[in-house]
C-alpha cells in the first residue's frame, strides 16, 4: 500500500500573499484510499495548501500533479481535474437557488451531460448515504449547518470524484451537528475514498488518519501516524500545540 | 470616481417601487393610482372638446413610447451584462474600455447624447429616427445598467463560486449557472428602476421627430392652443403607466426571492 503511486504529489511548493509566506517549500505525497489530516494553528496554512491541490489557490513555485496530472502544465485541462477532487468548505456554499436535489444534479448534467433521469438517481441515492433525502425538494438556506454540510458533501460526490478535499467542514457547525458530519467523513473514509482533510477535530484524525500532518508557519513540521504524532511528537511546535487543543 | 464596495445598489430616478410587504389599501401608491384614474375619467367627461380629444392624439404615442422603452432597455441590459462583466473582468484591457465607457457616458447629459448620436450617425447612415433614438437611449443607459449588474455579480458570496469552480465548471459556466441566476434578484429592482427612468426619459426623444407620448400632446396642443389641458392629460398618463409598472416590478421582486424564505 505504502509503495503505491502517490495519487497526489505535491514537491517544494511556496507561496506567498504579499510578503506573507503562507507555504515554505511543502512537500507531501497521498497514495490512493490513503487519509491525510492536516492540522496546525489557524493562519499555518494548511486551507491555503489544502487549496492549492485544485488550484483553488495558485502557487508561486513548486509542482503539483494530481493523478497524473500537472496542475501548472498548460495543455492540461484545469476543469477535468477538478471534477475529479470533490471539495468540502468551511462555508457549505450550497447553491443558494437550487433545491438539495439540483444543488446535486447540477454539475453531472451540465459537466458530464449525464441524462436527467440518471442524475437523479444518483442524487437521491447520495442523499440517502448522507441522511437528507427527506429534504430533496428544499432550499439550503431551509437547512440547518449540519443538513447543509452532509448535503455539500453529497453534492461532491455526485461527480464521483476520485479524491476528497475537505477545508475545515466542522469549524462553522454548532457542536452538536459536528457528529453528523463527522459521521459521514467516516463512512466515506471506510468506504476507502482518498481524503486530505483539514481540521481541528483531534477524534477524527485519531480514529480515520493513516498519516497526520502538522504545519506552522507555512511548513511542514512533523507528519506520522495518529499513534506517533498524539503520543510520541517529537517536535517542540507539535506537543506545545497539542498542549493546548488536548 | 470613488469605488466604493458597498452591496447596496442604489441609483435613483425611477419611481418609487412600492414594498410587497405593503399590503394596505391606504397606501401613497393606491392613493395616486385611484386619483390618476379618476382624473383621467373625470376629465374627459367634464371637457370632452379639449381634455377628450387630448386622449384620442396619444394612444398611438403611448404605442411608440412603449416601443422604444422596450427595445431601448432589452439593448441597454445586453450593454449593461456585458460592461458589468467587462467592469469585474481581471484583464486590464477590458476594464479599462468599460471603465472608460461608463465615465464617458455619465458625464454627458443624456440630451446631449441624444442629439450627437442621433446628428453623428445622420451624417454617416440614413438610419429612421426611432433607431437613432433606441440606439442613444440603450448606448446612455447600458453604462447605468453595467454598474447594476457589476454591483449585483459582486453581491455574489464568492463561495458560491468558489464551490462551482471546484466542481468543474469554467468561469463562464459559473457565472450562467450560478452567480448570474442569484445576482437577477440583486439586480431586479435596480434594473425595474432604471426601466421606469428610461420610460420616462423617452420622452426627450420627442424632440428627435419620434412620435411618442409628448410628441403627439404638443401636436395637439399646437394646433389648438390647449396647452394646460394636454399637458395635463400627459402628465396623468405618464404617471398611470409608471405607477402600475412599478407595481408589476414590485410583485415580481417579490416572487424571485422564493428560495430567502424559510
Amino acid at each position: 500500500m505504502k509503495n503505491a503511486d502517490p495519487i497526489i504529489h505535491i514537491k517544494n511548493i511556496n507561496k506567498y500573499f504579499g510578503t506573507f509566506k503562507a507555504l515554505d517549500n511543502v512537500s507531501q505525497d497521498v497514495t490512493p484510499g490513503e487519509k491525510v489530516v492536516v492540522l496546525g494553528p489557524s493562519g499555518s496554512g494548511k486551507s491555503t495548501l489544502l487549496r492549492s491541490i485544485n488550484r483553488l489557490e495558485t502557487i508561486d513555485s513548486g509542482t503539483i500533479i494530481v493523478d497524473g496530472h500537472d496542475l501548472y502544465d498548460p495543455n492540461e485541462d484545469i476543469n477535468a481535474i477538478r471534477m475529479e477532487t470533490g471539495m468540502v468548505f468551511q462555508g457549505f456554499n450550497l447553491y443558494k437557488h437550487k433545491t438539495v436535489l439540483e444543488n446535486l444534479t447540477l454539475a453531472p448534467i451540465k459537466l458530464k451531460k449525464m441524462p436527467g433521469e440518471q442524475a437523479n438517481d444518483l442524487a437521491m441515492a447520495l442523499l440517502d448515504k448522507v441522511g437528507m433525502r427527506d429534504k430533496a425538494d428544499s432550499y439550503p438556506v431551509m437547512l440547518s449547518g449540519g443538513q447543509q454540510q452532509r448535503v455539500a458533501i453529497a453534492r461532491s460526490l455526485a461527480m464521483e470524484p476520485k479524491i476528497m478535499l475537505f477545508d475545515e467542514p466542522t469549524s462553522a457547525l454548532d457542536p452538536e451537528m459536528i457528529g453528523e458530519v463527522l459521521e459521514v467523513m467516516v463512512t466515506l473514509a471506510r468506504e476507502g475514498m482518498t481524503m486530505v482533510v483539514v481540521t481541528h477535530e483531534m477524534g477524527f484524525a485519531r480514529e480515520v488518519a493513516d498519516q497526520v500532518v502538522f504545519m506552522d508557519e507555512g511548513a511542514i513540521i512533523e507528519q506520522g501516524t495518529p499513534s506517533h504524532f498524539f503520543d510520541n511528537p517529537t517536535h517542540e511546535r507539535t506537543k506545545l500545540f497539542l498542549e493546548q487543543i488536548l | 470616481m470613488a469605488e466604493s464596495e458597498s452591496e447596496k445598489i442604489e441609483i435613483g430616478e425611477g419611481a418609487a417601487i412600492p414594498s410587497p410587504e405593503d399590503k394596505g389599501l391606504v397606501s401613497a401608491w393606491w392613493i395616486a393610482l385611484l386619483g390618476t384614474v379618476a382624473l383621467l375619467i373625470a376629465l374627459p367627461i367634464k371637457d370632452p372638446s379639449t381634455y377628450g380629444k387630448v386622449l384620442t392624439f396619444i394612444p398611438d404615442g403611448i404605442l411608440v413610447t412603449f416601443e422604444v422603452t422596450i427595445l431601448s432597455i432589452s439593448l441597454a441590459l445586453v450593454i449593461g451584462l456585458l460592461t458589468g462583466l467587462g467592469r469585474i473582468s481581471k484583464n486590464r484591457y477590458i476594464n479599462l474600455a468599460a471603465s472608460l465607457y461608463v465615465e464617458v457616458v455619465r458625464g454627458i447629459p443624456l440630451l446631449v447624447q441624444l442629439f450627437y448620436i442621433y446628428f453623428a450617425l445622420g451624417r454617416f447612415v440614413r438610419v429612421p429616427d426611432i433607431v437613432a433614438a433606441v440606439i442613444a437611449m440603450a448606448f446612455c443607459y447600458g453604462a447605468y445598467m453595467g454598474e447594476v449588474f457589476r454591483a449585483g455579480i459582486k453581491s455574489i458570496d464568492f463561495g458560491q463560486s468558489e464551490a462551482a469552480l471546484s466542481q468543474g465548471f469554467n468561469q463562464a459556466q459559473t457565472m450562467r449557472y450560478v452567480i448570474l441566476p442569484q445576482a437577477w434578484r440583486t439586480i431586479l429592482p435596480p434594473v425595474g428602476n432604471e426601466f421606469i427612468a428610461l420610460l420616462k426619459d423617452t420622452s426627450l426623444v420627442s424632440i428627435l421627430a419620434v412620435a411618442d407620448i409628448l410628441r403627439r400632446g404638443r401636436e395637439y396642443a399646437s394646433e389648438s392652443f390647449n396647452y394646460f389641458e394636454t399637458y395635463t392629460m400627459i402628465a396623468l398618463v405618464y404617471l398611470l403607466i409608471t405607477l402600475i409598472l412599478s407595481k408589476l416590478i414590485s410583485n415580481m421582486e417579490h416572487r424571485l426571492s422564493y428560495y430567502e424564505k424559510r
